[in-house]
């Protein structure tokens, strides 16, 4: 076991390895940040001097030999647009992105679970098929557009919700958070459903297909022989063994959440780490691209190895394979 | 399917393909059990000849820039040109008949998603395959990019790719690809695993095929079933990718649009009540998923054998 | 202080007045809704509009400017050049910086010797404090500033440079050296701005609080030396999308926004609230290659068709700049036929925009021996000007029509502008917005030939070239007297304008949106000044 961790680790270090690489080559290749940054009115010679004010100057693999270096040390560079080391740009911004991905999550769960409880208990019924028919509508609708339909019924048409942005926030153990205050739940609503259907879809899908199984296995049957009530043999039978699954899943999915919450901010205008991707993306902020990018690596790389490590703890057969490779 | 049917296997008598032909009329016939596939695939196939024909039938030609006129911009539903014929649909800022754009838009829409998922495809199911039979230092090569690859939410990875290449339908097409041959060779190499530990492939070994022979004859055409469900899904996914970047302001160029710049367009107009420029080809693009999706859906379920009851 | 002609900027703003009664408007606090963010409170760190209007209420500079960029009296009581090369500055007597130390000339040298040393500055304000020879100070509200070469926009510069307090930073007695100064102390790093206690200006607010990406906290200066502001408390709120800022203006999250997008204007009526409009010095327009023998954008000929002057008055013609302003730019635009609106310090009254005549351009077009037109694609950005990517398109429809099949080839900014500066276009839309206020930057910048030693053309990415236009902005760039000045100029741009050099669109109109109960004067230089907001009469 503690062989295949150390592989593991070394696995996930050289991939760390070759993705700064590609990351950094990549974003290198984007443009010149100095046309965006500097003033209009910069001239020839001042344009020369921002170059090499930011190190622009020298050849490729001498600022990669710069980053790496650095980035051993735990910094990954300062941001051109704000002169703060990029890594702290992204932290401030960290808990709004956060914030949303949970809220989100929540909001999944909540109501993704009982319908896909009523699905996969009723699933010939006209609700147990409209459901159905909803998950695959969740499944197909393009995250930007169902965005934009959001806005434009809930604030333009009924104006229930501001159509973006971040509400008041205030402090919860010295992070700013906004869903404790009115004016912030109000912003976070919309943004948290838009990123909620898509996984509220899965969380349905998932939960029907486990209610389905389960409902036919032998010790359901014998809880409601014992005479048990079908609202208790559900509560705790059903749902105890159906949620296993749909939290594992879930976990899994935090991070593309995370990902994909670059949509939803760039609708929502929300202030999190995946607008200041697409806002740096735009003023050709390097520094915050590679750190954002890097970021979202290590947070992959760390979540696969932990689910690689449970299942290798689990099943005897994956170390048995590794073993022979 | 009828690839496998046609296969002309020497080696294959423990196959069932001499069964095939029943074989892929049954599957047929449970594929239209579902009336929501049913009706998918209805769908699908009117948009896809919609799209096909859209020179034909579309009022404007809202590429050529000559036919255009900014006096008509942003009209609304059911006005009328200065030249005299109906905008049943509307205009965008340009005066760009919208009717005649969702058609274009959908047109350049299923296009690139289809030709990138058949490009990934092959891409994908040729690596799989070969990583499969080869097994060894190559498989686990090729699995631990596959991984990496899919470790990774395919939006960040064409967003960069995107940024780094420009706009262009040729580019989005390679970023596609790009994110996401790795799903096709994942599925690939797992079917053939244990495809390759059939009878028929020992056989052909036996025989002293030629390799390559037998891993695209043979091997490759078992395998077909479960891919073909990945990329019908991959379809629908490729669409709304491609529409997103777009939106992003990343994807397909704005002289030529596509269902998502439509869409990102009408965004600026949203607010101030001119709901049209965005809906509308929002209506059509998700109509084209949806379809797609339930014939995937249904597909599924026929074709794995694990899922029949 | 006289030295531009004052009756020359009775340029009046394009007023949307709302006449409304006015409720009375509470002075404790004013939410003001912002496009961008500054992106330091540092006054040196970065040449950018966001920052430089956020750096006046903080950090004054010797001179400001109004409204119409006409200079007017801050620190500095007076102004004049001694000779060509020396300027006489006198300063206000009884200044006092937010923490009570009396503002003199040692502040005024600590800044100039501050300016180049700012770490990693993205943008510098080095342009406007490179040419200073010598700095002598005879006594503490005097300074006497010797230039390398003629500078007639030497009051121009000094309104971009905030003052800064040499006590705060533990400067001594500053001497200025050309390649050193001496006495500086410790100079402050970009993010010490952040602190409250170290931004200190003598400005009309003083920084309370800054929280990047939520908000700038600002608060009245009660020891400021001119006339008291307004409001108690300022807080400025980055909302970069413009949808949502609308949104936040008309929910009452914020009392005021910047630039709310054209298509809302109705909307934000209706709900209302009071829009103005005002002219800036903003050009849009597009740029030509007329250097290349073959150029990458054109097809379907051999040559550089824009080497020809009647292929570019064609292309002129060909543009319906009234459709452009009527129907992308929602009217809120002004057809341009210069490269700053009249009546700004250079501009000539009758400098009209070409009118739009399809059938001439053809004419033209068959005259250079283009009867089939050719094929062109036209770069532009698409999220850097009001609605660039669609007044783009719209040139490319217009064209098009006159037989040249043109396309559209947008893209980010930051794409555009790497792209545009390796010339990597054959015609490209841009914009340009004079921050001095007067032709000299304007022709400078966009007409006259490229040259890195003497910096001019640096914007000119077509590489316009005209001897005679390159000879007079040169003169004029050296011209004291303003009068005489303002007369070369004028000569430059007509020749400059007749020559077809570049094809003028439209000059951008900027507009905000408030409450009914506040006022605001448009400002040429797009800048959201607090101390500005008043009250509605």
């Amino acid at each position: 076991m503690l062989v295949y961790v150390i592989r593991r680790l070394g696995q996930a270090a050289l991939v760390l390895a070759v993705m700064a690489t590609l990351v950094f080559i990549a974003v290198y290749a984007v443009g010149d940040p100095v046309a965006i940054l500097a003033s209009p009115q910069a001239d020839q010679q001042e344009l020369e001097a921002i170059t090499q004010r930011l190190g622009l100057d020298r050849p490729l693999y001498e600022q990669y030999g710069l980053f790496v270096w650095n980035a051993l040390h735990g910094d990954l560079g300062r941001s051109f647009v704000y002169n703060e080391p990029a890594l702290t740009l992204i932290l401030n911004r960290l808990p709004a992105t956060l914030e949303l991905a949970l809220t989100a999550l929540v909001i999944a769960v909540f109501i993704g679970i009982p319908l896909g409880l009523y699905a996969g208990l009723k699933p010939q019924s006209l609700g147990g098929h409209s459901i159905m028919a909803g998950s695959i509508l969740g499944f197909s609708l393009p995250n930007f557009w169902q965005g934009l339909m959001l806005v434009l019924l809930f604030s333009v048409m009924l104006g229930w919700f501001p159509a973006g942005g971040r509400g008041t926030t205030r402090e919860l153990l010295g992070v700013p958070v906004s869903f404790l205050t009115l004016d912030g739940l109000s912003h976070l609503i919309l943004p948290a459903l838009n990123l909620a259907l898509y996984k509220m879809a899965l969380v349905i899908r998932l939960t029907r297909a486990g209610t389905r199984e389960v409902m036919l296995q032998d010790y359901i049957r014998f809880a409601r022989a014992k005479g048990l009530s079908q609202s208790r043999v559900i509560g705790v039978h059903v749902l105890k063994n159906i949620l296993i699954p749909v939290v594992t899943v879930l976990g899994l999915e935090l991070g593309s959440m995370i990902a994909f919450a670059v949509v939803t901010e760039t609708v929502f205008a929300y202030p999190g780490i995946g607008k200041l991707l697409i806002d740096s993306i735009g003023r050709l902020d390097r520094p915050v691209i590679v750190a954002y990018l890097m970021l979202t690596v290590v947070m992959f790389v760390i979540i696969n190895l932990i689910v690689d490590l449970i299942y290798a703890a689990i099943d005897p057969r994956v170390r048995l394979e590794e073993a022979k490779a | 399917m009828s690839e496998q049917a046609a296969t002309p296997a020497p080696a294959a008598a423990a196959r069932p393909t001499d069964k095939g032909e029943s074989l892929l009329l049954r599957h047929v016939a449970a594929f239209f059990e579902s009336p929501l596939a049913v009706i998918g695939l209805a769908g699908l196939v009117v948009l896809v000849i919609l799209a096909l024909a859209a020179s034909f039938i579309a009022p404007q030609n809202p590429y050529d820039l000559a036919q255009l006129d900014i006096m008509d911009g942003t009209l609304p539903p059911g006005s009328e040109s200065l030249a005299g014929y109906t905008y049943w649909l509307g205009t965008d800022e340009q005066g760009r008949d919208l009717l005649s754009a969702i058609l274009y838009g959908l047109r350049i829409s299923l296009g690139v998603g289809a030709i990138s998922v058949v490009i990934a495809c092959a891409v994908g199911a040729s690596v799989g395959v070969i990583a499969a039979y080869a097994g060894g230092r190559i498989d686990n090569f090729v699995m631990r990019v596959v991984d990496l690859q899919l470790s990774f939410p395919a939006i960040l990875v064409a967003l960069v790719l995107l940024a780094v290449f420009g706009r262009g339908v040729d580019k989005v097409i390679i970023a596609l690809v790009i994110v996401q041959w790795a799903y096709y060779a994942r599925t690939v190499r797992g079917s053939a695993l244990v495809e390759r530990r059939r009878d028929y492939i020992e056989a052909a070994r036996c025989l002293a095929l030629p390799k390559n022979r037998i891993v695209f004859r043979h091997l490759l055409p078992n395998c077909l079933p479960p891919l073909i469900v990945v990329a019908t899904v991959q379809v629908a996914h490729a669409i709304a990718l491609e529409s997103t970047l777009s939106f992003l302001g990343v994807g397909v160029p704005v002289t030529e649009p596509s269902l998502g710049m439509l869409i990102a367009k009408g965004y600026d107009y949203l607010l101030s009540g001119k709901y049209w420029i965005s809906t509308f080809p929002g209506i059509a693009l998700v109509a084209a998923i949806v379809a797609i999706n339930l014939v995937g859906d249904r597909l599924r379920d026929v074709l794995n054998p694990r899922l029949s009851r | 202080m006289k030295k531009l002609k004052p009756a020359a900027y009775a340029l009046l703003p394009l007023a949307v007045a709302m006449a409304q009664p006015a409720a009375a408007q509470d002075t404790k606090e004013l939410k003001v809704g912002v496009a961008s963010e500054a992106t330091s409170i540092d006054p040196h760190f970065h040449n950018v509009g966001q920052n430089n209007a956020l750096r006046r209420h903080i950090f004054e500079s010797l001179i400001a400017t109004d409204a119409n960029q006409k200079l007017l009296p801050a620190l500095a009581e007076s102004w004049k050049a001694v000779d060509d090369t020396t300027w006489e500055i006198k300063l206000r007597p009884d200044v006092k910086f937010s923490n009570g130390e009396a503002f003199t000339a040692r502040d005024y040298v600590y800044t100039m010797c501050r300016v180049p040393l700012v770490e990693n500055s993205p943008s510098s304000f080095t342009v406007f404090t490179r040419g200073i020879e010598s700095i002598e100070t005879p006594d503490p509200l005097t300074i006497r500033v010797k230039t390398a070469t003629p500078q007639p926009l030497f009051p121009n510069n000094m309104t971009t440079l905030g003052i800064l307090s040499a006590a705060v930073f533990g400067a001594g007695d500053v001497k200025y050296g050309k390649d050193g100064c001496e006495n500086m102390g410790t100079p402050p790093k970009s993010s010490d701005f952040n602190d409250p206690a170290k931004a200190v200006g003598t400005g009309p607010f003083k920084l309370k609080e800054y929280t990047r990406g939520t908000h700038i906290i600002l608060e009245a200066n009660e020891g400021y030396w001119g006339e008291k502001p307004v409001w108690q408390r300022v807080v400025m709120r980055p909302i970069t999308s413009a949808g949502p800022r609308v949104a936040a203006l008309l929910a009452g999250d914020v009392d005021m926004i910047e630039n709310p997008p054209i298509q809302d204007f109705d909307k934000i009526k209706g709900a209302g609230f009071t829009l103005v409009e005002g002219l800036s010095n903003r050009i849009i327009y597009i740029h030509l290659d007329q250097f290349e023998d073959k150029t990458p954008g054109v097809k379907g000929t051999d040559k550089n068709p824009f080497k020809d002057v009647r292929v570019r008055e064609a292309l002129s013609k060909a543009i319906n700049r009234e459709a452009i302003v009527e129907r992308i730019m929602g009217g809120v635009a002004q057809a341009a036929g210069e490269l700053l609106p009249y009546p700004l310090f250079g501009t000539t009254k009758d400098a009209k925009p070409v009118a739009y005549d399809p059938e001439a351009s053809k004419k033209l077009l068959a005259e250079a021996g283009y009867p089939n037109g050719f094929e062109l694609t036209i770069g532009t950005p698409n999220d850097r000007y009001i609605n660039d990517e669609k007044v783009a398109q719209a040139v490319a429809q217009m064209f098009t029509r006159v037989g040249i099949k043109t396309n559209i080839d947008a893209m980010t900014a930051s794409t555009f502008f790497s792209r545009r500066n390796k010339h990597e276009f054959s015609a490209y839309l841009a914009g340009w917005g004079a921050d001095s206020g007067e032709m000299s930057n304007s022709l400078n910048a966009l007409v006259v030939t490229p040259n890195k030693d003497t910096g001019g053309g640096h914007t000119n990415r077509g590489r316009y070239s005209n001897a005679e236009v390159d000879a007079l902005v040169m003169e004029a760039q050296r011209t004291i007297d303003d009068a005489k000045r303002e007369e070369l100029l004028q000569k430059a741009s007509k020749i400059a304008m007749d020559d077809y050099a570049l094809l003028p669109l439209h000059f951008e109109v900027t507009p905000w949106a408030f409450k009914k109960t506040l006022s605001y004067t448009p400002r040429v230089d797009q800048y959201t000044l607090v101390t500005e907001v008043k009250p509605a009469q």
